[in-house]
């Protein structure tokens, strides 16, 4: 395991014992007056130089978060203060979820970070007092006259760093504002305390140099246009290594019928890539006129994790590509913060989509009324309507193997309303199913703990204890029904709940939902499965128990 | 000091009055110019702090989605949770509004044995939603002091509220509903670890302000039983402009009074905008109907994109060589 995490019996005795609300302590001193402290574990890297030049990005320089001198630019408070009005004054929501908070507390302890840490300053409510603080001193007739006794305080370099130690112990995953009696949303205060600290240059490289690379190459990791082919060339080599079927996926072709776009975590990170052939079984097994971009190669978008321009500027090529390549929609692929993105902001950002037709299925003639402007199709409705109208031979005896609990991504049921279509895709793919307990599933879902940009290595202590609510569930499940496998409709929840697995529940292995239904496909010409996408050998089925499939 | 500041300062409103009524004889200070002032600040400082929210677009359509979306025909909707309609959405705000939905939610995490769990916790929905109705019922039933002849409806109210007809005057259910409601807020505060560390001087000061407003009132009525006749006179002559105090109504009613125009004129430049906000809330109060129904943002701004020309330029060579193909298929 990492450097940047103790042992799990370390962790758990500090979340259980440390000076935290949860088992009854009361910090000492008022949260004003608290400050922080930059240990090992406990903060990112920040923004390379050449990357934030990369993206004409403000302040590039070399530095570090645990530096004294983090040498912001001379006029930093008045660009922040600047920046602040600015979006107050773009954005009622803002100045909405500024004013109506009365404190009921009802958030307190619903933030995974607060679960794990009992770090007061990681309840909700005091991560946005993090900012009102400083709204009141800034906006406020009260925050001017009476200071610290209204609420208010100035904006210092502490307070700065304190952003930036508890803005990236947020995840934008919403859980909070689905208790809060006026829909205050915490996600809406730690980006609008990205993109001011993004304004003086303090971000951190690893949101920064994906969106850099996505910029340059097309996806995260930078792959270039041929690597990336030949990237997912070796899937189909896998694919038919285990099927036997070989699968022909197309590149930047025009005139396709639809335009595929995925995360390229499925395209190179150990579980995704299993994700990834289930996509390319699932389009062969029903003919699909499809093509991947290799310019439009991201679906995800670490844009989102800093600031409104950098969304947009990446999530643009989706359209600039399926317009150039005149496919008439697009499907997208399993990915969480991305269909954020989608459903809440790229209509809005980059609409209207003209050029492209309103989604219909090829294969059903089912119209996806839903998408009727966005024009942009999730997989999980396209392959539940597939399996809805019996278009797909399935045969879920092969994930028998397997004990399946489906743990809802943030983004998708938060902000999309995506509860019942992966969950009627998993019942027809496999025969083990359990859900969690039920105030840690559905729009109660908690966060993997390192969403929103916070999947680096050097972040793993904060990493564990945010995913500990989301692994205490796992872990009840796995002890009460043998649970082995925990799916996920999010790219970053298969690399992060992952590790978060092999730290707090081993036993649990991670998958995204189409790897199943590439196990269950029985494909056309196939030779005879003795094994799943990963290899891992299939419970014998019994024939004579036959079913008709 | 956040908790006995606030305190203190009820305290000194309370002496004010006793001393500028009792002492000094202002009662027209307190009786008329006050009560103006009040609800001057009032519905002006309403009127601009809606002003402030309105004057800001809401660029991104964001309701937090809490059930099923509405998808495919046969995936059965959740309305209420998360509606595509205007009906819908405005289900969901009476919900939300009148029934305080989210809150009902409320869950209380507690970590024993290494495990975390998360028991129902419905007392601050019950005491919070009893806490607002009941005001609601009061503010309507001192409607009676500005309406001659008193409405049916009021009376109603009236006789449901002093069901119990158990003193003299009638007792009313919401005098002591109230008294307990705020009296559990303000301990919540005071006793519950969380909320107090979280509690500003912001959040006591309201609370010891309307219990002082409860209790001079319920002195009033059955204590020092004031004359309500000569307090209807009184306002009466402030809703028609007639600036008369009639004389030998206890000083108990000027405290009452002076402590509500306090809240009035507090109330605009305080968290009990939350009245206002909660039908402002973007997460609540938009559908769910977002690749369906652009949502425009008017300051949608111009962003310079890497284009596809761009990209094929840096990486043509490469592309060629895998077979990739390209948009122009010169220097072939």
């Amino acid at each position: 395991m990492s450097k940047y995490v103790p042992t799990r019996k370390n962790l758990l005795k500090s979340i259980e014992e440390e000076s935290n609300f949860l088992s009854g302590l009361t910090p000492e001193k008022e949260w004003l007056d608290t400050p922080i402290s930059f240990r090992p574990g406990n903060w990112c890297h920040g923004g390379k130089p050449q990357v934030i030049e990369s993206l004409d990005a403000p302040n590039p320089r070399k530095w570090s978060p645990n530096d004294k001198d983090w040498q912001l630019p001379a006029n930093w408070q008045k660009i922040i203060h600047q920046g602040m009005k600015d979006q107050l004054d773009k954005s009622r929501t803002l100045k909405i979820f500024m004013d109506t908070c009365v404190r009921c507390g009802a958030c307190a302890d619903k933030c995974h970070f607060f679960l794990g840490s009992g770090d007061p300053k990681n309840m909700p409510v005091l991560r946005q007092e993090l900012i009102r603080s400083i709204y009141r001193k800034d906006f406020t007739l009260g925050g001017k006259l009476l200071g610290r006794l209204a609420g208010a305080r100035e904006m210092t370099e502490d307070v700065l760093k304190e952003w930036f130690m508890y803005f990236h112990q947020c995840t934008e995953c919403r859980r909070c504002s689905v208790f809060c009696p006026f829909g205050i949303d915490t996600a809406e205060f730690t980006s609008m305390a990205r993109e001011l600290m993004h304004s003086v240059g303090v971000n951190i490289n690893w949101i920064m140099e994906p969106a850099s690379n996505c910029n340059r190459t097309g996806n995260h990791l930078g792959i270039e246009p041929h690597t990336f082919k030949q990237m997912v060339e070796s899937l189909v080599e896998d694919i038919e290594d285990v099927t036997g079927v070989t699968v022909e996926p197309t590149f930047n072709r025009k005139g396709a019928e639809i335009l595929f776009i995925t995360p390229s975590g499925d395209i190179f990170a150990d579980p995704g890539v299993y994700t990834m052939m289930g996509y390319l079984l699932l389009f062969h097994h029903i003919g699909l006129d499809y093509t991947i971009s290799t310019y439009a190669s991201e679906g995800g978008n670490f844009g989102s994790f800093v600031s409104h321009d950098l969304t947009k500027k990446l999530n643009a090529k989706m359209y600039h590509e399926a317009e150039r390549l005149g496919v008439k929609w697009i499907l997208g692929g399993e990915c969480g913060h991305m269909w954020r993105v989608i459903h809440q902001y790229m209509d809005t950002m980059n609409g209207p989509a003209d050029f492209l037709e309103e989604p219909v299925s090829p294969i059903t003639g089912t119209k996806f009324e839903n998408a009727r402007s966005t024009k942009m199709v999730h997989i999980a409705e396209f392959t539940a309507d597939l399996i809805k109208n019996d278009r797909l031979k399935l045969d879920p005896r092969r994930n028998n193997h397997r004990t399946v609990t489906f743990h809802d991504s943030c983004n998708p049921v938060r902000a999309m309303g995506m509860v019942e279509e992966p969950r009627y895709i998993l019942k027809n793919v496999c025969n083990n199913f359990h859900e969690m307990p039920e105030n840690t599933i559905r729009e109660q879902t908690f966060c993997c703990g390192s969403g929103s940009g916070l999947n680096t290595n050097e972040y793993m202590d904060i990493r564990m204890r945010g995913g500990f609510p989301r692994a205490n569930a796992v872990k009840h499940v796995h002890d009460k029904h043998k649970v082995n496998l925990l799916t996920a409709i999010c790219a970053i929840d298969r690399v992060t709940l992952k590790t978060l697995m092999e730290y707090w529940v081993p036993g649990v292995e991670v998958s995204g939902l189409h790897e199943l239904v590439g196990n269950a496909l029985v494909m056309e010409g196939e030779s005879e499965r003795t094994e799943d996408l990963r290899e891992d050998p299939l419970e014998e089925i019994e024939e004579d128990e036959d079913e008709d499939i | 000091m956040k908790i006995l500041y606030p305190f203190l300062s009820i305290f000194v409103l309370i002496i004010v009055v006793f001393i500028g009524v009792h002492q000094a004889d202002l009662h027209f200070l307190f009786g008329i110019i006050i009560p103006y002032v009040s609800i001057l600040v009032f519905l002006i400082g309403m009127v601009l702090r809606v002003g402030y929210w309105a004057s800001s677009p809401v660029p991104f359509r964001i309701p937090t989605t809490a059930g099923q979306g509405k998808t495919l025909p046969w995936i059965k909707q959740d309305k209420l949770e998360s509606p595509s309609t205007l009906p819908q959405v405005l289900g969901r705000m009476a919900l939300e509004i009148l029934l305080f939905r989210s809150l009902f939610r409320n869950t209380k995490a507690e970590l024993s044995e290494s495990k975390l769990a998360y028991g129902s916790n419905k007392w601050l929905w019950l005491g919070g939603l009893a806490f607002h109705w009941t005001m609601l019922i009061i503010i309507v039933r001192h409607y009676r002091l500005f309406l001659e002849p008193v409405p049916g409806m009021i009376h109603l109210i009236e006789s449901l509220d002093g069901f119990f007809e158990i003193t003299l005057p009638t007792f009313y259910v919401t005098d002591a509903l109230i008294l307990i409601c705020v009296s559990f807020l303000l301990l919540r505060r005071l006793l519950v670890p969380q909320i107090r560390y979280i509690s500003l001087a912001a959040d006591y000061f309201p609370l010891f302000l309307i219990f002082s407003i409860v209790i001079s009132g319920i002195l009033m009525r059955y204590v020092l039983k004031t004359d309500v006749v000569k307090i209807k006179m009184l306002i009466g002559g402030l809703l028609s402009f007639q600036f008369q105090v009639p004389e030998g109504i206890g000083t108990m009613f000027y405290v009452h009074l002076f402590l509500v125009c306090v809240l009035g004129i507090y109330f605009p430049f305080s968290k009990l905008v939350h009245m206002g906000g909660v039908f402002l809330s973007p997460t609540r109060n938009l559908a769910n109907n977002n690749r369906e129904k652009r949502h425009i943002n008017p300051w949608n701004p111009k962003v310079k994109i890497r284009s596809y020309p761009e990209y094929e330029s840096e990486f043509r060579e490469k592309m060629i060589d895998a077979e990739i193909p390209l948009e122009e298929e010169k220097n072939e």
